[in-house]
């Protein structure tokens, strides 16, 4: 495997399974937050976010999903860098939008703006339960006989109090279903799993996948600021 | 269907008298060019106008006209071989465009292919991926009889649709990352699929891909652009096709 790391396509391939790992760790957080929107009483929520916080194999997870984030982005940092100094000299007139879609094209400022609300959103909820000295503390609430914080709490009054972040949080989901719509499929061209027939499939699920992501970030601020919630 | 006339065509053409010289755009009126007129002939008869004007002729690359031998280029109003899908510009005609348009026209843009002089880039970018490993090594003997490697037809096929590919340079000059990983591609998918080329499938696949990012081509993120611009249709399923071959090989390592 020497020189793997320096080759075009060994970079291409960390990129997709890195991007593979941040997708399986979106349908793990959107499960759990769709809680949000099927209990009022923000119990089942709280309960998930309970198991999640206590359960040792997440534990384990959490530091290799940092990580996932943190190669996806130094690797696509270095790969756009490298893309840019390509064409030292651009095209006076340049019609892309005939051959390849505006999200293939901007997948590096969709993930730059998926990056800005990923800091916004570690302030909002991750500081608050994991250095609450640096936050507000959670509440503690009792659910079946079993003291734990009350994240529906700490979530449902950000959403109910603030239209400006029920906007940030929907803009963002868009912005992350665009990135989907071209990376999911592409992680799959990019590890060589691809041809004739598994394109269009795969596209056709991405498609879907972006669409699922995307609606189901966005409907929860929405589900609150409507107020369904109460 | 009648022959029409464009009474005047605008040019924005690039103009660079050498490779260390900074190039800049030089704007010409052409005047009563017939729609049936290709896309060359009117720089062509732009070319000969220049003459009678004791002007420099605009340097471009031309050889078969037939569209199949990949010396033409150009990059005509944004797009690789102009506004026609699937053609070179040889094979790109007037009737494509409006009277009274301005038309630009720029060389093919890559950090790869400096700009020999006007719209003439240097590919020589491309042979030399080619010479990395684009080839089966003969070892010469008597001429096999016919038919003795079986290969079945729809390998044959998709090697015959990779092996279209003319070495343009469309796809690397599209390509918002000026990869060359489409052409890369339908060599290595070329040989791979076939028996002949298959032995040496590993060493080829690692030598082109290692050539090519020594040229300085950017890296491919799947946009398909390359796939849309290619006069030859080539898809980039054979851009998954040389992933799979690259990973293959360096496991092996």
């Amino acid at each position: 495997m020497s020189n793997f790391l320096t080759s075009s396509i060994g970079k291409k391939v960390i990129m997709s399974i890195s991007g593979l790992f941040l997708i399986a760790f979106l349908i793990v957080h959107l499960s759990l937050n769709l809680l949000l929107i099927f209990d009022n009483s923000g119990e089942l929520f709280n309960i998930g976010a309970h198991f999640m916080a206590t359960n040792p194999i997440i534990k384990v997870v959490e530091p290799v999903l940092a990580l996932g984030f943190v190669v996806h982005i130094i690797l696509a940092t270095i790969l756009t860098i490298q893309n840019m100094k390509a064409r030292p000299v651009g095209y006076a007139r340049s019609e892309q939008s005939n051959n390849a879609s505006w999200a293939s094209r901007n997948m590096f400022i969709l993930g730059g703006l998926i990056l800005i609300f990923l800091v916004i959103h570690l302030y909002n909820f991750w500081l608050n339960i994991k250095l609450p000295e640096l936050g507000t503390p959670l509440e503690i609430t009792t659910v079946d006989g079993v003291e734990m914080e009350n994240a529906y709490l700490m979530v449902s009054s950000l959403f109910k109090n603030s239209v400006f972040f029920c906007m940030l949080y929907v803009l963002a989901a868009i912005f992350l279903g665009l990135h989907l719509s071209h990376g999911f499929w592409s992680c799959f061209q990019s590890v060589g799993f691809s041809n004739k027939i598994w394109r269009k499939r795969l596209e056709w699920v991405g498609y879907l996948f972006a669409i699922v992501i995307g609606v189901g970030f966005a409907i929860i601020p929405l589900y609150f600021l409507a107020g369904f919630a109460g | 269907m009648s022959e029409n006339i464009l009474k005047e065509l605008t040019l924005k053409i690039w103009r660079q008298k050498d490779a260390k010289s900074k190039g800049r755009f030089e704007t010409y009126k052409i005047h009563n060019i017939s729609t049936d007129t290709s896309f060359l002939e009117m720089l062509d008869i732009l070319n000969e106008q220049l003459v009678v004007e004791s002007k420099e002729t605009i340097a471009f690359d031309h050889d078969c006209r037939e569209g199949i031998c990949g010396m033409c280029s150009l990059f005509i109003n944004g797009r690789a071989h102009g506004p026609d899908d699937e053609v070179t510009t040889c094979q790109l005609h007037m009737r494509r465009f409006k009277d009274g348009e301005t038309i630009t026209i720029e060389p093919w843009r890559s950090g790869a292919f400096p700009v020999v002089k006007d719209l003439i880039v240097d590919r020589k970018a491309f042979e030399k991926i080619l010479q990395a490993g684009g080839y089966v090594s003969v070892n010469t003997g008597g001429v096999p009889d016919a038919n003795s490697i079986p290969i079945a037809n729809d390998k044959a096929e998709e090697a015959m649709d990779a092996a279209a590919c003319i070495g343009c340079g469309a796809c690397a000059a599209t390509c918002k990352n000026s990869s060359a990983m489409l052409f890369v591609a339908a060599k290595v998918s070329q040989l791979a699929l076939l028996p002949q080329g298959k032995i040496e499938a590993a060493r080829r696949a690692k030598a082109m891909v290692a050539k090519m990012d020594e040229l300085g081509f950017g890296n491919c993120t799947n946009t398909g652009a390359c796939e849309s611009e290619c006069p030859k249709q080539i898809s980039i399923s054979h851009i998954a096709r040389l992933n799979r071959e690259f990973l293959k090989a360096k496991l092996q390592d």
